[in-house]
């Protein structure tokens, strides 16, 4: 299962990575959204997805996923989102102002 | 103590006399400071002389070894009467020679101080890090007066180059500072000095020689550093006498003089510095002949003096190879030659400065092709030409002469020396120099008979020349004098000033009552260094008589020297290279920025994984996986694989939300319901703003790329996918390996206990760790801020803010 979730980590990053890389500031945003999927779900099979209860003592199970990384990526969602959000209006006011989405033509401005 | 500073507390007061006492020259509140401190160290010779060297200490930053240590001996003695005393006839001499009212009198002293006060810590600093401050200060100082007339092409030209020339120098000094240190332990000179015997066969022993070597040499202009010096003759005149010609070009022979007890005695030093100095020796002799600038001619001169000096230096170095005895002290001979010359050479060149500067003042012009016939018209001037020339040349009565028979002397002793080589190579020591002295009398000639004899040339003069006022004439005339005295009467010199420099250059060849045999007197006999010395007069004689004919050869026709071409060039080079490396690097495009640094990244985690042996792929210890999981990874996979060809931007949305939705599935697969919660709530706030924002977008177009383009992106990508995954794995798989037990048992166990909550999860977030969840908030609080701002505030061109 490890094996598995490292494969679909990996290829999360190769297509944010590939994404990342192309001209498009959209694709790009697509591409950060992506690598931070494969971020977190990094984080959730680092801590060995063991078969346990879900982190609920009202279970009262023998053994318990484990809460600590669960805790870790709620907050590492939630930032992601905060800076996506912020990203996608950034480039919506690029677009608005520049009239372009190219990276390359957005390269320097006049009052430089 | 207070000698060394005072130079820096007067010249925070000058800028408030020049303001408020503007019918005063500020040059004479500047002039009783140099002659208070002369006069001052003047009444350390008695003490010095019977070899009592004086120590003050003031702590500076104990804790790092370094501190505020003046110690005075012969050496630097010479050097403080030398600055003093010539520091005081340049401030007169600038009074006459800088205009109350046209120039900008407040800085000028400033720096002139300030040099003053930073040359004097160079010379008594006992400790290497003060020296370098010091040291620092002296190029600073120079590069701001070198820079005076700033609105000068040439000058600004002559400081830029003067100071990244020296600063290198002083650059490599201190790192040859710092490898003594780790030595030594000790900033110490005179501790590393008692030391020297034990640190000759240390590997750093070479590397800090050359490197302290490279400040030397770069402060007293030997070749190939030498180039600054013509172009610092941009300074107004009495800086280039102080500064260029009496004091700070000699600090670099004063570090070689003080280091010689350290380095001595290897073949190493004995070269380097004995051949540099002799080889600029020539080049500048040879250089100084073809100029027509009065100025060049004597920055020329300058470097060629240097060089002699220097090459004394290293000479005489050779004497610590033999140790106590009698045979080191025939070697002596050179080091009482550098010392005496340098005393000679700061008099004749300084009076020789100012007489330039009085012939400039008065006629408005420095060049030898339009100068003529001012004998008759400028009779003192003349005179001391005349006597500084002679005394240059190295003809008797003066006292040029006699340093020039010692350094004959040095020079054919040290070719009978048997070390080192020297028994093949030493013939050529008297060679080279008795050929740079002819060469030196031609360029004396020069400046003597071009300008005072011959025809006045009325129509090319500016201005109608006449004698020059008396004021300026005072310090020429008092160097002058001091020319002739030493001349007839150099036994003044011998035991109070030259013996002591030279038992502070090479202590431990005396015994503790016995002195240097110092004697110096015209007549020696028919010696060989006689026959050479009328072999010089009569050779220039007849070559500056047939000056125009040979003056055609190439090398005099080419007025600038040819190093400043590999100077300008390198410069030229090092801002091209610099722009094309910056063109290369920054191209401004966000893709480029990301290749570099992912490519860095994925080369060293590569590196480091094969490096340490880190890839381990082990399958045994793992959970199986449910056919549950399998679908689910499935749609993940298929619709992130989708997303690069998509061209639609709704489609785009829907592959990245159900993305962001089987992933939710996926966390509940694996035992996670707060993360599944979360992460369903977001997708879909991502959702919907992504397509708040496509409205207003454009449709995603098939990208125009180059397949290349395409390809080396693949690439990367595919190696930063392989590279997670395996580092990934082989952690997981050394983390087994390893067996440590994670924290969390401690929050299973006691989230109920402590907190009294049963979901750990939440219990984590704000009670365990809850700093990070209100961080977090803040972020989330922060970007909204920057939201609203972006879409609020419209700044159309550039209003303010």
């Amino acid at each position: 299962m490890e094996l598995l979730m490292s494969l679909l980590v990996g290829i999360l990053f190769t297509v944010g990575t590939y994404m990342i890389l192309t001209k498009s500031i959209l694709r790009v945003v697509l591409g950060l959204i992506l690598m931070s999927h494969g971020a977190h779900l990094l984080l959730l099979t680092m801590a060995r997805l063991k078969q346990g209860a879900p982190p609920l003592l009202g279970e009262a199970a023998a053994a318990y996923a484990d809460p600590l990384p669960q805790a870790l990526i709620l907050t590492a969602i939630v930032i992601s989102f905060g800076v996506t959000a912020f990203l996608l209006v950034l480039s919506y006011r690029t677009y608005k102002e520049h009239k372009t989405d190219d990276l390359e033509q957005l390269r320097g401005s006049d009052d430089e | 103590m207070l000698a060394v500073l005072a130079p820096f507390i007067l010249a925070l007061f000058i800028p408030a006399l020049y303001k408020y006492v503007r019918q005063v020259h500020t040059g004479w509140f500047v002039l009783p400071l140099p002659v208070i401190l002369f006069a001052f160290l003047f009444q350390y010779i008695p003490g010095v002389a019977n070899g009592e060297p004086y120590t003050f200490s003031i702590p500076w930053a104990p804790s790092l070894g370094i501190n505020f240590t003046l110690y005075v001996d012969g050496w630097s003695l010479l050097f403080g009467l030398l600055i003093t005393g010539i520091g005081a006839l340049v401030v007169l001499y600038s009074i006459y020679y800088l205009y109350k009212d046209k120039e900008a009198l407040n800085t000028f002293y400033v720096y002139l101080l300030m040099f003053m006060g930073a040359m004097l810590g160079v010379v008594f600093s006992d400790n290497m890090v003060v020296l370098y401050v010091f040291w620092e200060l002296t190029s600073l100082s120079s590069f701001l007066l070198i820079g005076y007339w700033y609105h000068r092409e040439k000058s600004i030209y002559g400081a830029q180059k003067s100071t990244i020339i020296t600063i290198f120098g002083g650059f490599a000094m201190l790192a040859g500072f710092a490898m003594m240190y780790v030595m030594t332990g000790t900033f110490s000179i005179r501790e590393t000095i008692a030391m020297a015997g034990n640190i000759v066969d240390h590997q750093l022993f070479i590397p800090a020689m050359i490197m302290i070597l490279l400040g030397a040499f770069t402060k007293s202009a030997q070749f190939p550093f030498h180039i600054w010096l013509p172009d610092a003759m941009e300074a107004p005149t009495p800086i280039s006498a102080y500064l260029h010609s009496a004091t700070m070009v000699k600090a670099g022979l004063y570090l070689v003089g003080r280091m010689t007890p350290i380095f001595a005695g290897i073949p190493e030093w004995f070269w380097i510095v004995s051949s540099f100095g002799i080889f600029t020796l020539l080049w500048g002799s040879f250089s100084a002949v073809k100029q027509t600038d009065l100025k060049s001619i004597l920055a020329y001169s300058t470097i060629s003096q240097l060089g002699l000096i220097m090459s004394l230096l290293g000479l005489g170095s050779a004497a610590l190879y033999f140790g106590y005895g009698d045979e080191s002290l025939l070697y002596t001979t050179a080091i009482l030659a550098a010392v005496f010359h340098l005393f000679n050479h700061a008099t004749f060149k300084g009076s020789l400065f100012m007489v330039v500067g009085i012939i400039d003042h008065e006629t408005g012009t420095r060049d030898i092709r339009k100068l003529g016939g001012l004998m008759t018209i400028m009779p003192a001037t003349f005179t001391l030409a005349v006597i500084g020339s002679a005394a240059m040349a190295g003809l008797p009565p003066f006292n040029g002469f006699l340093s020039k028979e010692y350094f004959f002397t040095g020079v054919v002793n040290a070719s009978r020396l048997d070390i080192f080589n020297m028994d093949t190579w030493g013939m050529l020591f008297p060679v080279i120099a008795w050929v740079a002295s002819v060469f030196t009398f031609i360029y004396c000639a020069t400046i003597v008979f071009k300008t005072f004899t011959g025809k006045l040339q009325r129509e090319k003069l500016d201005k109608e020349p006449h004698e020059a006022p008396i004021g300026m004439l005072i310090p020429p005339i008092v160097l002058a004098s001091l020319v002739v005295i030493t001349g007839f009467f150099p036994s003044l010199l011998e035991y109070t000033i030259i013996e002591p420099a030279m038992a502070a250059i090479l202590p431990g060849l005396l015994g503790p009552t016995e002195t240097f045999y110092v004697n110096i007197y015209f007549w020696h006999g028919w010696t060989i260094e006689l026959f050479m010395t009328i072999g010089v007069v009569v050779m220039g004689t007849l070559m500056y008589n047939t000056y125009k004919y040979w003056d055609r050869i190439y090398f005099f026709m080419e007025k600038r020297d040819p190093v400043n071409n590999v100077y300008d060039n390198a410069m030229i080079g090092l801002v091209k290279g610099s722009t094309v490396v910056t063109r290369i690097q920054m191209t401004g495009l966000l893709r480029d920025y990301f290749t570099y640094m992912i490519t860095f990244m994925l080369i060293l985690l590569t590196y480091s994984l094969i490096r340490f042996d880190a890839i381990a792929l082990d399958t045994s210890q793992f959970a199986p996986i449910s056919i549950y999981l399998w679908a689910v990874t499935l749609v993940i996979v298929i619709s992130t694989i989708a997303i690069p060809f998509i061209q639609q931007r709704v489609t785009a949305i829907i592959a990245v939300g159900a993305i962001g939705f089987m992933l939710a599935l996926l966390f509940v697969v694996l035992r996670a319901p707060d993360l599944a919660l979360t992460q369903l709530l977001v997708e879909t706030v991502m959702v919907v703003l992504f397509l708040l924002c496509f409205y207003h977008l454009p449709e995603l177009r098939r990208e125009s790329f180059t397949p290349i383009f395409k390809f080396t992106n693949l690439v990367i990508s595919i190696a930063v996918g392989v590279v997670i995954t395996i580092t990934a794995y082989s952690a997981l798989t050394l983390g087994n390996q390893a067996d440590f037990q994670p924290i969390s048992q401690y929050f299973i166990e006691n989230s109920y206990k402590l907190a009294g909550g049963l979901n750990m999860v939440n219990v984590i977030l704000v009670d365990f760790r809850g700093l990070d969840t209100l961080l977090e908030v803040l972020v989330l609080g922060i970007a909204a801020l920057g939201v609203v701002t972006m879409i609020k505030l419209r700044m159309t061109g550039r209003e303010d803010v």
